[in-house]
């Protein structure tokens, strides 16, 4: 694409002296400029997590990191293939839902790492209704929502009326949630195990509906969660470009009180937006949960990575609700690639060091934006400046030539 | 009772060392949520000289090299949010976010591959121990009192005279609240917050290897830390940016952190019957209750988190 630009760019050579090239002027798009940041990103990234490989074991490190990168390509048959492909897109999900959580707080200026506790409550909620309460998936998916979504609230109000910094009320909440959900989980495990049921053996109405997925997958987890994220991806968008109440959130993201100075609600709007952030991680949960996948471990002493994912995928995909889709599917990617190390010779969290590396890159992005717009106003005014001179010059060139 | 004591002051001092980090690094301008990720990284060289140095020398040489191993790597780790924060305009909050989690992600890593290397792949787990050379850094031998409540001591009256008696505190301090005002007499504001924030981390650093150390002679480094450098923000907070009142909420927190250690040693405790889980999210509750009735007349550095522009006024 980049060569087809540059073309573009020589052929419009007499426009280029007028005003901007195309080529510069695509750079110059928000959306473009993002891209390029994450794409960057990524590559640094990748080099420091195949320089830590180098570093541990020469030999094989080329391996690895093409491991990582290949994921479900590196399986032999191409059922296993798909069947891994399934297992990537069904972990996908949950991470979609989480970034967008973090991405639309972020909108209102809030920093959302309690996702990670919200998804913590919502498959609480989600697996208590599913093995306690027998009851059907989407009173279990709707559950998990209002649970995280409350714990959003606590951490909106204390940021809206009682000034707490939203960053470690959120963590607080984090781990108040893993302890109550870890006991209250207890009780649903089977005699001397530390994962939970599975739902196929004790609720199997509680299993998220498959709409002919599992055979187009062949793996008995792909399930509807999978186009739902995406759907609720879009629908963010919308809300968030398209309507009078996106526009106020991002409004009081920018600055608050010039947001409040216009009328605008701006402790509601806090209060609402974490709400819905919380009620997509909730959501999140659910999805991952409820699909059979995995069971809970009641005796995980840390809260899952997957909220804290989220905010890698949220800030790789530009803080757009579709970006994060496309994100999300990265990070995951990576991840499981990840776990397909060999662990007698490479640590799998080599994944996890590449995405955290990432998010901290992307802190870089501002700047980065920033400096590519200076550079290129910088040659455009050079270019103008010239251009004038320079005809005038092509003249008289043209005749010392003959 | 002699436990619950031993336990506060275990974790008070660790509470104490890492929220004095942040609220040097805060009254310089720069907002360190990656406080977490500094102490698991100051952990890991902490953890990896002890588990090396022989158990032949002195104690006080272990004790020495390992503290100077720990706050290295504390310093050297905390300079990426320094390079982000103040030569690149990041976003603290983000950067101290992805610090958390690659300082997790980079321990694991490295002390699973270190591991691997020594075991020839037999043992890939990321616990790394430290049975014979713990002894050094127990001030009291059979007892949890150790040198680093000693430590924590020491800064805090060091971080109280340097704070308010130093011109390098005072000016420290100039540049989280106005660094224009005090930028246009002279000081130096990048200099100043790249001090702060190396406080922080060696503070933080030596934090870490308190915190891992206590009551355990092993460390797994894919547990981190669970929280402790964001309950450090909170001491930090609750105790206003100021170091006595830190201190006091140090040993606040310290108090509820150890009795989910040790609750089982109290019968009118255990008679109440209430189940663990409770007395292990009792510090994160109480912190949201204190800082909600707290964070109101907060006496925050009016400009921390805000990256330092000459050109704006």
């Amino acid at each position: 694409m980049e060569q087809n630009t540059n073309k573009v760019g020589k052929h419009s050579a007499p426009q280029q002296v007028q005003g901007e090239s195309f080529f510069r002027r695509l750079l110059k798009k928000p959306g473009v400029q993002s891209f390029l940041a994450a794409l960057l990103c990524i590559v640094i990234g990748l080099v420091v997590g195949y320089i830590v490989l180098l570093a541990i074991e020469p030999s094989g490190a080329s391996k690895a990191i093409g491991a990582v990168l290949k994921n479900f390509l590196a399986r032999r048959s191409s059922a296993l293939r798909m069947k891994q492909f399934a297992n990537t897109l069904v972990k996908t999900a949950p991470l979609i839902m989480c970034s967008l959580s973090i991405l639309f707080a972020y909108k209102t200026g809030l920093f959302n790492i309690g996702a990670a506790g919200q998804y913590v409550l919502g498959a609480g909620a989600a697996l208590y209704c599913a093995l306690g309460l027998e009851l059907p998936w989407y009173v279990c998916l709707l559950a998990a929502a209002a649970a995280g979504a409350l714990l959003g609230c606590i951490s909106g109000a204390l940021k809206a009326y009682c000034n707490v910094n939203e960053v470690i009320s959120c963590i607080m909440l984090n781990w108040i949630s893993l302890y109550a959900v870890n006991s209250v989980l207890k009780d649903f495990c089977p005699v001397g195990y530390k994962d939970t049921f599975t739902l196929v053996s004790r609720n199997s109405s509680a299993l998220l509906p498959s709409l002919g997925l599992n055979k187009v997958f062949g793996s008995e987890s792909a399930t509807i969660a999978i186009p739902m994220a995406v759907i609720i991806a879009i629908i963010i968008w919308v809300v968030l470009e398209k309507t009078k109440f996106g526009y106020e959130i991002k409004a009081t993201g920018l600055n608050r009180n010039a947001a409040k100075y216009c009328g605008m609600r701006e402790k509601r709007n806090i209060i609402l937006t974490m709400f819905i952030a919380g009620a997509l991680a909730g959501i999140a949960a659910a999805m991952m949960f409820l699909s059979g996948f995995m069971e809970w471990d009641i005796n995980q002493s840390s809260v899952p990575a997957m909220g804290f994912n989220g905010i890698a995928a949220a800030f790789l995909g530009g803080l757009n609700p579709i970006g994060a889709i496309f994100s999300s599917y990265f990070i995951q990617h990576i991840t499981d690639g990840g776990s397909s190390l060999d662990t007698r010779l490479y640590p799998t969290q080599i994944s996890d060091l590449i995405s955290s590396l990432i998010i901290y890159l992307c802190g870089f992005v501002l700047f980065f934006k920033l400096r590519m717009n200076a550079h290129i106003d910088g040659r455009t005014k050079k270019q103008t400046a010239k251009a004038e001179p320079a005809a005038l010059g092509a003249e008289t060139k043209e005749e010392q030539n003959r | 009772m002699m436990l619950l004591i031993q336990y506060t002051l275990v974790f008070s001092s660790v509470l104490l060392l890492v929220a004095l980090g942040g609220c040097f690094s805060e009254r310089s301008g720069i907002i360190n949520i990656g406080l977490e990720g500094i102490m698991v990284i100051g952990a890991l060289g902490g953890v990896m000289v002890l588990h090396n140095l022989s158990p032949q020398l002195p104690g006080i040489v272990i004790l020495l090299l390992t503290v100077a191993a720990s706050i290295a790597a504390g310093m050297i780790y905390s300079l990426l949010l320094a390079v982000a924060s103040i030569n690149f305009r990041a976003d603290q909050t983000l950067v101290g976010t992805a610090m958390n989690m690659l300082g997790l992600a980079l321990a694991t890593v490295i002390a699973k591959a270190y591991n691997i290397a020594t075991t020839s792949g037999v043992d890939n787990s990321a616990r790394i121990a430290f049975v014979e050379n713990k002894k050094a850094l127990a001030l009291v031998e059979g007892t949890e009192f150790n040198w680093f409540m000693v430590f924590a001591f020491a800064a805090l009256v060091i971080g109280w005279v340097v704070l308010y008696k130093t011109r390098f505190g005072l000016r420290l301090m100039a540049c989280g609240e106005h660094p224009q005002a005090a930028d246009s007499v002279g000081i130096n504001v990048k200099k100043m917050r790249y001090s702060g924030v190396l406080i922080s981390g060696a503070v933080g650093g030596l934090g870490g290897i308190a915190y891992v150390t206590a009551g355990v002679s092993m460390c797994n480094f894919e547990v981190g830390v669970a929280g402790f450098g964001f309950l450090a923000l909170a001491v930090m907070i609750f105790g206003q940016w100021k170091p006595l009142r830190i201190a006091i909420a140090a040993l606040l927190f310290g108090f509820f952190r150890a009795l989910a250690n040790v609750y089982s040693g109290f019968d009118f405790l255990t008679a109440l019957n209430i189940p663990k889980p409770v007395y292990n999210m009792l510090p994160y509750i109480i912190s949201l209750i204190v800082l909600a009735f707290t964070s109101k007349k907060s006496l925050a550095p009016k400009a921390e988190g805000i990256p330092y522009d000459k050109g704006s006024r």
